[in-house]
């Protein structure tokens, strides 16, 4: 479980959260949907622990994230998380990017990494692509690469930021099936997107955030359906 | 006007010794390189330290060895020194400017490639449960490596051509050494400095082309 309470963070004299709330439970989907600038992306780095959060706290399976004494690398290597920009190692290949963390790591053997690795990859349909460098691949299966790279962890959580804005039209359907996968499956996931169709089909919840607030948050139904909150109304007047 | 009668014959005589002389060319450039790397890579460290006394330090050597004449930091190391009672013989002095001047050129080359690593790289590896210290030596280093490997082997070069100096603080064993001592003998100056040139040329395109080949075979992506 997730639990994020009170949370404030700034850049600055910029105030980016302002106090967000949110409960989120073990095999539930949470997507995010707002504007630009509305502090969604700040939260996913919030809560894997990359950015530091000036107040309240946030907690995932009971262990406060920004403690002292937390042990953030642990705790890491069961919250996957996958960026806008997919990031591959361009030095090591597909398998080698997927293999490097649980070896160095949890210190997996190689064979069982390399098992591991190749589950995840034929999973995501890079089955293929095993011996090949990240460079020679399209967008949208580096992108599906690094989803493997962190399932490969057998994380229990998954946060994906804007995974397909990074992305040329005809590949963000490639990476939303993956993700679509995914939810079938269980698994935890708060996605930040701008995909409103994938978010209206995979969501237990939706939350939208505007200026820092989550200015409302409910089941896809209710909030495509009928908006209360009025920059809700707004944005999907403007994103239809 | 031009009536001079080349004698090869003479110079191709004293290539077994030439050819010494290149060994030892060959050896205080490898060395200097190792020496030089060794600095460049504390240096790169002082640098990102953020302690203004390494920094300053760091900053201080890499200014002067990369702006001031190669010649002066060799004649530095020998008659420079000598005034303080720090007696470099004239291998340990060569060897010494040398290493001094790559160091500087790499630190340069390091930093420069370490810059040229997206902190997104960091970050990904962070975010996958790896400490600072596992992100950069599995994920910044091989890739700082790749993108500064190139620009070491041409400090390489640089640094055979540069041992030629030492003749100027009294190197008679490199190849310029001898070739000078053999060319105060006899004075066919042309024929062996042409020869020495041909040695240096040969060696010089050896290392690039080996450097290119290793690189080949090491960074495949």
């Amino acid at each position: 479980m997730i639990e994020i309470e009170n949370v404030r963070k700034s850049f600055g004299t910029l105030e980016v959260l302002k106090g967000i709330d949110l409960t989120v439970q073990k095999g539930e989907v949470v997507t995010v949907i707002g504007g630009s600038g509305s502090g969604k992306s700040t939260l996913l780095t919030c809560i894997n622990g990359l950015e530091p959060i000036d107040a309240g706290r946030i907690k995932v399976d009971g262990t406060e994230v920004h403690a002292k004494s937390t042990d953030l690398n642990k705790l890491r290597s069961k919250i996957g998380i996958v960026f806008q920009q997919w990031n591959a190692f361009p030095h090591l290949t597909v398998l080698e990017n997927v293999m490097l963390a649980p070896r160095k790591v949890l210190g997996q053997s190689k064979q069982a990494a390399e098992e591991m690795a190749v589950k995840q990859l034929t999973h995501v349909g890079l089955g293929e692509k095993l011996q090949v460098y990240p460079n020679r691949m399209s967008g949208g299966q580096q992108q599906r690469m690094a989803i493997a790279r962190a399932l490969a962890m057998s994380p229990e959580y998954m946060l994906f930021d804007e995974v397909t804005s990074a992305l040329d039209p005809q590949l963000v359907g490639e990476v939303l099936d993956t993700l679509r996968m995914l939810a079938s499956e269980g698994m935890t996931m708060i996605c930040v997107t701008h995909e409103m169709k994938f978010a209206r089909e995979v969501s237990d919840r939706v939350a939208f955030f505007h200026k820092g607030v989550m200015a409302e948050i409910a089941p896809p139904e209710a909030l495509f359906g009928a908006p209360k909150d009025p920059e809700l109304q707004k944005f999907l007047a403007a994103t239809h | 006007m031009f009536n001079y009668t080349f004698h090869w014959n003479q110079a191709l005589k004293a290539l077994p010794q030439m050819l010494d002389g290149a060994l030892i060319t060959l050896q205080i450039a490898l060395l200097s390189m190792l020496i030089g790397v060794v600095c460049a890579l504390a240096l790169t460290g002082f640098r990102l330290s953020g302690n203004r006394v390494l920094s300053g330090f760091a900053t201080t050597w890499i200014e002067i060895a990369r702006n001031t004449p190669a010649l002066f930091q060799i004649y530095m190391a020998h008659f420079g020194l000598g005034n303080f009672g720090i007696h470099l013989s004239p291998y340990t002095a060569l060897l010494v400017g040398i290493a001094f001047n790559n160091a500087g050129y790499l630190a340069e080359n390091f930093r420069g490639a370490l810059k040229a690593i997206p902190d997104t790289q960091t970050r990904a590896g962070r975010s996958l449960g790896m400490s600072a210290i596992q992100a950069f030596r599995y994920i910044v280093l091989p890739q700082m490596l790749r993108i500064a490997f190139l620009p070491t082997t041409n400090q390489m070069v640089w640094a055979i051509l540069m041992t030629s100096l030492g003749v100027t603080v009294g190197m008679n064993t490199d190849l310029a050494g001898v070739t000078q001592e053999l060319n105060a003998r006899s004075f066919r100056t042309f024929e062996f400095f042409a020869l020495a040139a041909v040695i240096y040329y040969v060696i010089a395109k050896a290392v690039t082309l080996a450097a290119r080949a290793i690189a080949s075979r090491m960074f495949r992506y």
